[in-house]
């Protein structure tokens, strides 16, 4: 990796404060330091290349999947294979993939953007990573031995539940999905507090960048909305392992809780995966518009009506539940009206390009592509809210189609933009502006050719969720043709993943502002160093790089020592001391190994072992929480 | 290099609006089981919201797509300077206003026919209870006792039908495309709901809720037919046909009797009254075997009977050891039934 001198040459910083600084933040390369780093940047790079690598696995199982649907009868898969393969695809995607990939990109970026130095608990940040990585390998390995799970994403009792499911597998999904959980939920407690006490001087609320917003956003959903999928998860464990019956009517049991509980997490998942990806656009267009995203203040309401109207949808995904029609018509009403906030930012994008200058470069194409796919995802989201038709196309390919508008179109097109846009400050090269063309349009096409025809397979009446299907149900030319643009979406990824790695092989070094960017992570070199910035900026305005008042500040302002941070106020953004930063530990990896060993225990039924990991967990805990010894001035009692 | 993008991005874009609007002009509706081939006033109610929902989404996507079009053309076309203002108007018009006015209208219509899929205008003549099962469909007609079926449901034309529905072990979806928007078979609840068909014909229908293993073979057959075509149906399923069996279908019942068969199926009018597989009564009539596994034809019955596994796998029924000189008597008999 390179390191720019950009930072030294720019501010009013002498080489002593860079080596002061160099040496309280450098991590020293050892395996140690491998194991132990809390740096927020190699974290959130880790989360980013993890999650690449399950999204790999997870769109080989679509493949084979595509595959096998091509043709009418096909007996490619045997029907176990194939619902495990569909299982685990929406699974992860979903739950390895899309999340923790926002995650990396929130990781590294939120403390750049907001001026800090590192995320507010950079060990609890450690711990959320090795947790994920964790869960993640265990849930796949599940599929590499043939035991993963087989009851869909959305796991439905009874079908889960004993006797239907009597091996293994639905045990993977449920204690594997709790594992994750901590991990989400750790990041989401970190971005919070991280945005909310760690702004630079002078950002106050209403000058936080709109990717901060979004991320903040996600992290109050996911804070609220995963209790409930935790608390089905963990009540499935106790009916499959221990012979409980919330689940089972024959005892009084309820199978529709189920439901209530997976959606009252899940509808609010879909915008816990889309609105980070919103916050892309908004990041990436105004490089590309040279001008602000149109709109702020409208923005930021239609980031906290999503999230809080996101509560109240979720008996949509139950239209044909034999509900009553009267709660039907609260519930479609809330789920009509959570487009207009949707509605407000495609606009606002509309306006920034219609008043700014554009430059078509990469980033800017995938955020074109997201605007198409996402309005037309749009429109069928619309449909499903209106429950007589919901009636109709639900668990149809229908839905498949909507959704993967929404959630590649809506979610994975500005992540790849992201991607393009953030790689020379991720890895300080450039990447090559004709390969990304070509990876788009290849991408743009593949996309529409799959899922396109699936609007059709759908509303000619073809079921989700079949590992195959007759032939004279007017089904099979769609099939192919969805199967055909697949490949061609695969070759596109292709060149994405091809685009990045030749970009850290080969590509040229990057400035530290290749975009004439707004935000404060351009501010910094490419890669930033392990302190982020030798001076703390002082903001003035919603975009600090295009602010005369920040840049001088950088230029001439003095370096902030020692490791800490500025703690501001949460409204307000003013400052209230420095802060000093935790240490690298191997605390948290100690700790997710503890937690490691207690699901292994619990699902092998070895309790004696999940014992031993609960008993390493407690005391790494204690171990980690145990206050140091300080000095009063140290510990900020006196001042 | 850059105009050349600009006037792809319209150009596929474009392309993905005509893509869309071929489909649906195309003219093809779809075969037996499509949702734009509606034959029943249910189903017709949703296929106007869809042409309705289809109509006002190429609108607003045509206005996004000339926005857009119009912000990468201009580009090259001059060169304009920035523009500052937040063009909240504009956003605000186009972006919460016409929206709003339009999701009104779409709720009021949706509302409406909510209500009117909720019961039919008529009094329901016929009741049909569905059970589901993994994975078959197991179908009664309570007005009439012992009148049992599986896999499919008979109507008579034009007189609305109301449809009970329970699971006997997993959730199910009852969906029958051309007549009626689906409901959901729950475990521990009993819902309903009501099929009328406008024509005769057979209407194809499929579990629509993931059920497990056999998920993608769990499908049924609705058939409509005159009023008195249905009436000796039924009643020809409640008495077993008294119809006299030739030599080789007396010695197919013998088999019948005397193998695993009786142990798990009901042919009424014999010794064999189990429930827990389909009841067989008329099962030479039924349009398939395995509930849309395979035609039902005496070859794929033979090939069932020896092993169901090979065509359906996972199903409930074991192989069966029948010695090769009784099959063709068992086959003979079962494809008397019904």
């Amino acid at each position: 990796m390179t390191v720019s001198t950009a930072e030294q040459l720019r501010t009013g910083v002498g080489p002593r404060d860079i080596a002061h600084l160099e040496r309280e933040w450098g991590e020293r390369p050892s395996l140690h330091s491998w194991f132990a780093t809390v740096d927020h940047k190699r974290i959130g790079r880790r989360y980013m290349v993890t999650a690449g690598i399950f999204f790999i696995i997870a769109g080989t199982d679509a493949m084979i999947m595509r595959t096998q649907l091509a043709r009418p009868n096909s007996t490619l898969l045997s029907p176990e294979e194939y619902n495990q393969l569909f299982t685990m695809h929406g699974t992860a995607m979903i739950f390895l993939f899309a999340t923790p990939m926002f995650f990396g990109f929130g990781n590294f970026l939120v403390p750049l953007m907001i001026g800090a130095r590192d995320m507010a608990f950079p060990r609890l940040n450690a711990f959320g990573y090795w947790v994920f990585v964790f869960a993640g390998s265990v849930m796949f390995a599940s599929q590499f031995v043939g035991a993963a799970p087989d009851g869909g994403w959305f796991g439905y009792v009874p079908l889960t539940d004993r006797p239907y499911s009597a091996g293994i597998n639905l045990d993977v999904y449920c204690l594997g999905l709790l594992f994750l959980g901590v991990s989400t939920t750790a990041g989401a407690i970190n971005f919070i507090v991280t945005a909310l006490k760690l702004r630079a001087p002078g950002m106050s609320l209403n000058r936080v960048p709109l990717f901060v917003w979004a991320i903040v956003g996600t992290s109050f959903m996911v804070v609220f909305a995963l209790p409930a999928l935790n608390l089905a998860n963990a009540m499935l464990f106790l009916d499959r392992r221990f012979g409980t019956h919330f689940f089972d009517p024959a005892h009084g049991g309820n199978t529709l809780l189920w439901q209530h509980l997976f959606w009252i997490f899940g509808h609010p998942d879909v915008y816990i995966i889309v609105m980070p990806a919103l916050g892309i656009v908004s990041a990436v267009l105004p490089a590309f518009c040279r001008r602000g995203v149109a709109a702020y203040p409208l923005m930021v309401l239609s980031i906290v009506t999503i999230a809080i109207i996101s509560f109240g949808v979720w008996v949509h995904h139950m239209f044909a539940t034999g509900l009553p029609q009267l709660s039907y018509s609260f519930f479609s009403a809330a789920s009509t009206l959570i487009t207009i906030p949707s509605g407000i930012q495609i606009f606002a994008w509309l306006a920034t390009m219609l008043k700014g200058q554009i430059r078509a470069r990469t980033p800017f194409l995938f955020v074109v592509g997201f605007v198409v796919t996402f309005v037309l995802g749009g429109f069928t989201g619309v449909m499903f809210a209106i429950t007589a038709f919901d009636q109709q196309v639900t668990d149809s390919y229908f839905v498949v189609a909507h959704f993967h508008y929404v959630l590649f179109g809506g979610a994975v097109f500005p992540m790849i933009a992201g991607i393009y846009f953030w790689l020379p400050k991720f890895t300080g090269r450039m990447y090559a502006e004709r390969l990304g063309r070509w990876a788009f349009w290849l991408v743009f096409v593949g996309f529409n050719t799959t899922f396109l025809p699936m609007h059709v397979s759908g509303l000619f009446g073809m079921p989700r969720r079949v590992y195959t299907y007759p032939t004279g149900l007017g089904w099979d030319a769609w099939n192919l043709i969805a199967t055909v643009g697949a490949y061609v979406l695969a070759i596109g990824l292709l060149l994405v993943l091809t685009s990045v790695v030749r970009a850290i092989r080969w590509g040229p070094p990057a400035p530290p502002d290749p975009w004439e960017a707004d935000t404060l992570e351009w501010a910094t070199s490419s890669p930033p160093r392990p302190y982020n910035f030798a001076v703390i900026p002082q903001v003035h305005s919603v975009h600090p790089m295009w602010d005369r008042r920040t840049r001088d500040g950088l230029a001439r302002g003095e370096a902030l020592s020692g490791h800490r941070t500025p703690q501001t106020s949460e409204l307000d953004g003013q400052h209230e001391r420095d802060t000093d930063m935790p240490e690298e530990s191997l605390m948290p990896l100690i700790t997710a190994v503890g937690i490691l060993v207690l699901v292994l225990g619990l699902l092998w039924g070895w309790y004696w072992v999940a014992g031993m990991g609960a008993t390493v967990l407690a005391g790494t805990l204690a171990r980690w929480l145990w206050p140091p010894e300080r000095s009063p001035q140290e510990a900020g009692i006196v001042s | 290099m850059r105009r050349s993008v600009s006037t792809r991005l319209l150009w596929a874009s474009a392309s993905a609006g005509v893509l869309a609007l071929v489909f649906s002009l195309t003219g093809c509706s779809g075969g037996q089981q499509s949702t734009l081939d509606a034959v029943g006033p249910g189903a017709r109610r949703t296929e106007g919201l869809w042409w309705l929902f289809f109509g006002i989404s190429m609108g607003i996507f045509v206005e996004v797509m000339a926005l857009l079009g119009w912000a990468l053309w201009r580009r090259r076309r001059s060169r304009v300077r920035i523009k500052d203002g937040d063009a909240v108007g504009f956003i605000s018009a186009l972006g919460v206003v016409v929206p709003l006015l339009i999701l009104i209208l779409v709720y009021g219509v949706g509302l409406r026919d909510l209500n009117a899929l909720a019961a039919p205008d008529d009094e329901p003549t016929v009741n049909v209870d569905v059970v589901g099962h993994r994975w078959w469909w197991e179908i009664h007609y309570p007005d009439r006792p012992q009148a049992v079926t599986a896999n499919e449901i008979h109507i008579p034309v034009g007189e609305s039908v109301r449809i009970r529905l329970t699971t006997a072990d997993v959730q199910h979806s009852f969906w029958v495309p051309q007549l009626m928007p689906k409901t959901d078979l729950i475990a521990g609840k009993v819902n309903s709901t009501w099929l009328r068909a406008d024509r005769p014909g057979r209407y194809r229908g499929q579990c629509a809720e993931y059920c497990g293993q056999q998920h993608a073979f769990m499908a049924l057959l609705v058939i409509a037919e005159s009023r008195p075509q249905f009436d000796s149906w039924l009643a020809g399923l409640v008495p077993p046909t008294d119809e006299p069996l030739t030599d080789a279908e007396q010695r197919g019942r013998a088999v019948f009797a005397r193998s695993a068969c009786a142990t798990c199926h009901t042919v009424r009018g014999t010794s064999a009254t189990a429930t827990v597989g389909p009841d067989l009564t008329n099962v030479g009539g039924r349009w398939s075997l395995g509930a849309g596994a395979a035609p039902n034809d005496p070859g794929h019955l033979g090939g069932w009977i020896v092993n169901s596994q090979t065509i359906k796998p996972g199903n409930a029924m074991p192989p069966q050891p029948v010695a090769p000189g009784d099959l063709p008597d068992l086959i003979a008999y079962l494809r008397s039934l019904g």
